[in-house]
């Protein structure tokens, strides 16, 4: 009797053959109309580390002593909290007015600035930052680089004040991407050349989708150089920078589908 | 001009019609942000006032973005049907929302009327309105559009099928609308987000999409949603294409920022129109609008976001769309910051659209840093549905894995249609029950899993090419 055998595979899981093509939610079943109650409870796990991540704080002081004996400075944007940060995206793009004197007395003659934003995943920073940064290291031993700034509710565009206020050549800002609800910890890049307030997006370049199951730190790090080195000799970034020609950009970064 | 109010021991003062709206407008953040809004509650309510007794014709003399500098006000002006707007011409703003309240205004007399209101009427009084006001004003209007299905029929609710993937894998793509097609999804349009915008890309997709299309014969039609450039170089080469997206904004500094203008529009709709690749109609436009887009693009004018965004549908019905929808909560919480104002803001984008006579839809959605959730969805669905939406977006479970927001689930769709008794398109209705997916009372239950339908649906050799 056919009874005996055990049913092929679709029967079991008509969506069997489909999933490995997506990470999309299909074939989650129904409950009646509704979600099954594991669905349902996936989802809100999903949303709930979605939202712990932008809500959460960045330890910068453990980042701190990460990066160390490399020398950072902690700084603070213009909006005063989380609430007032998702508000007001511009106060998360200027530098709260009294940080700026600890900043200018740094001034000097830099080939790159890095700054770490929280931007709006602190998961993303907490995990990436430090080893990202090490791996940036590794491959730049002749660059005059600043102090690391750490800034807390912070944006990329305020890496043109930061950037100007040092006097350095470049600045990358490295930031926490808005959380999906299957990556809440996605590390975004956003490289400015001559930095200074007012500086639009288009002249930026940006290498997203840095994480565990994205671009690993070495093939960000690597990709970093590459424009770097590009935007030092061609003196600009942004629009103008053909990133076609850049090895192992995420398929965000292609797709100008960076999320700040 | 200047406008004034005097409210208590106060005399408000605002200095002409777009601060008048602006300080009229419910809060929200993307008006605190532009630094339009009202800086209490009370001045809100003398802006009211003001805005009530102000005569709906002050709107056909003064012009909240000059005529001389923009298309979009050339547009409005210059289509204006005085015949049509003189059942209300006597009206003011409160004395509008009083009759668009009464049973004078019939679903027959709103349709008449339609051609004869501007945006900046349309926005002015959806601010003197409740949101029950809202849906109820909304419910009398009737929009029906076609191409191979009938959409915004009475007891109708039409769903597009979002199969969205990060990479625009075929197998992918595919899986997310066969999901989709067995809860009923896909009766407005089966319509992706490309994640490339490139012409070869775009055409290989809207040949997937039609071959999915033939093989099921499903009576419905697809979209990629590309820019519109993209989509005249794919007809060019002969693309099976069925509707042409753009998304749209209030200003023509706006559309500038997403790379158009009214004259590559109807260059696009000429185009698309001549294929004639309709069934049982030729709308062939599909447009996507949000409040705050202007504002992002910093071509605001001053004008606060909701008109602005009532200003782009006069943008869409220049060009008879089959498909109107505003993406709500997508933008995030710097324009709309919270539930309460993204459930408002989606209840006045339907309603205002409708009154212009626009084929309404809405992406019931948000993004992970607003403050909303899925319960907050569920609200605003159920009071769309109410309101008679034409069609809502559906991702699988959703969870857009593309564009990493939260819309509705398939799910979502086929409980609020049951719920209400509300159909699908008739076509698409009457294609799911000859695939066995309907029951005898015409309810969309669970299928087994020895549906014919799942069996059809999901052997997928020679999709995946």
């Amino acid at each position: 009797m056919s009874a005996l055998k055990p049913p092929p595979a679709d029967l079991v899981d008509p969506y069997a053959g489909l999933r490995v093509a997506t990470r999309a939610r299909i074939g989650l079943g129904r409950s009646g109309d509704a979600l099954p109650t594991t669905a349902l409870l996936d989802f809100q796990t999903a949303h709930g580390r979605a939202r712990d991540a932008v809500h959460g704080v960045v330890d910068y002081e453990r980042i701190a002593g990460l990066l160390q004996p490399l020398p950072s400075l902690r700084l603070r944007s213009r909006a005063p909290d989380r609430a007032s940060y998702l508000r007001r995206p511009d106060w998360g793009r200027r530098l709260h007015a009294e940080d700026l004197p600890a900043l200018s007395a740094l001034h000097g003659d830099y080939d790159l600035a890095l700054v770490v934003a929280d931007g709006l995943s602190a998961a993303a920073v907490n995990a990436h930052a430090a080893p990202l940064i090490a791996a940036l290291l590794e491959r730049i031993p002749n660059w005059k680089l600043a102090p690391v700034v750490l800034a807390q509710q912070a944006r990329v565009a305020l890496g043109d004040e930061v950037g100007e206020a040092l006097g350095a050549r470049l600045v990358a800002v490295l930031v926490g991407e808005r959380p999906g609800l299957s990556i809440a910890d996605s590390l975004g890049i956003y490289l400015t050349w001559a930095p200074r307030l007012g500086r639009a997006d288009s002249e930026r370049n940006c290498i997203s989708n840095i994480h565990a199951d994205g671009l690993s730190y070495a093939q960000a790090a690597d990709t970093l150089v590459w424009l770097m080195a590009e935007a030092r000799q061609r003196r600009l970034t942004g629009v103008e920078l053909k990133v076609d020609a850049a090895p192992a950009l995420g398929e965000a970064a292609r797709n100008d589908l960076c999320l700040e | 001009m200047a406008y004034h109010h005097d409210l208590g021991v106060r005399r408000h003062r605002f200095d002409d019609l777009k601060t008048l709206l602006a300080c009229a407008s419910p809060r929200r953040s993307g008006d605190e942000l532009a630094g339009l809004a009202a800086d209490s509650d009370e001045r809100r309510m003398a802006a009211r006032y003001a805005l009530a007794e102000l005569p709906l014709r002050s709107f056909l003399s003064e012009a909240l973005i000059p005529y001389e500098d923009d298309e979009v006000t050339r547009l409005i002006v210059d289509r204006h049907d005085a015949a049509a707007f003189a059942p209300v011409a006597h009206l003011t703003v409160g004395g509008f929302r009083d009759w668009l309240l009464s049973y004078a205004a019939t679903s027959e007399a709103l349709a008449a009327l339609a051609p004869g209101l501007t945006p900046e009427m349309v926005a002015a009084v959806s601010k003197l309105m409740r949101n029950q006001d809202l849906i109820a004003v909304a419910a009398k209007c009737r929009v029906v559009t076609a191409f191979r299905s009938t959409l915004g029929l009475p007891g109708r609710l039409a769903c597009r099928l979002q199969p969205n993937h990060p990479t625009d894998d075929p197998l992918g793509i595919a899986a997310s609308t066969l999901d989709g097609l067995l809860f009923g999804a896909g009766d407005a349009v089966i319509g992706l987000n490309p994640a490339t915008d490139s012409v070869p890309d775009c055409i290989r997709l809207l040949e997937m999409f039609d071959a999915l299309r033939q093989r099921f014969e499903i009576p419905t039609q697809s979209c990629v949603l590309a820019h519109v450039t993209t989509s005249l170089r794919a007809m060019e080469r002969g693309a099976p294409l069925d509707l042409v997206f753009q998304s749209i904004a209030g200003s023509e500094g706006a559309n500038r920022g997403f790379g158009i203008d009214l004259a590559l529009l109807r260059e696009a709709h000429a185009a698309a129109r001549s294929l004639k690749r309709g069934t049982v109609g030729g709308h062939c436009m599909y447009f996507e609008t949000g409040q705050g887009s202007a504002l992002s693009a910093n071509a605001h004018h001053g004008v606060d976001q909701q008109t602005l965004e009532v200003r782009a549908y006069a943008v869409a019905r220049e060009f008879q769309p089959l498909l109107v929808n505003t993406v709500v909560g997508f933008i995030g919480p710097e324009y709309l910051y919270d539930a309460k104002q993204i459930i408002r803001a989606g209840l006045e984008d339907h309603c205002c659209g409708k009154l212009l006579g626009l084929p309404m839809g809405v992406d019931v959605c948000y993004t992970n840093h607003a403050e909303a959730d899925q319960d907050d969805m569920d609200t605003l669905l159920v009071l769309l549905a109410t309101a008679g939406v034409n069609f809502v977006i559906a991702v699988p479970g959703a969870d857009d894995v593309m564009l990493s927001y939260q819309s509705l689930s398939y799910h979502d769709v086929v409980a609020t249609r049951h719920l209400m008794n509300l159909k699908p398109a008739p076509e698409f209705e009457a294609w799911l029950a000859r695939m066995g997916l309907l029951d005898a009372q015409g309810r969309l239950p669970p299928p087994g899993a020895d549906s014919r339908a799942l069996r059809q649906l999901l052997a997928l050799e020679g999709l995946s090419r």
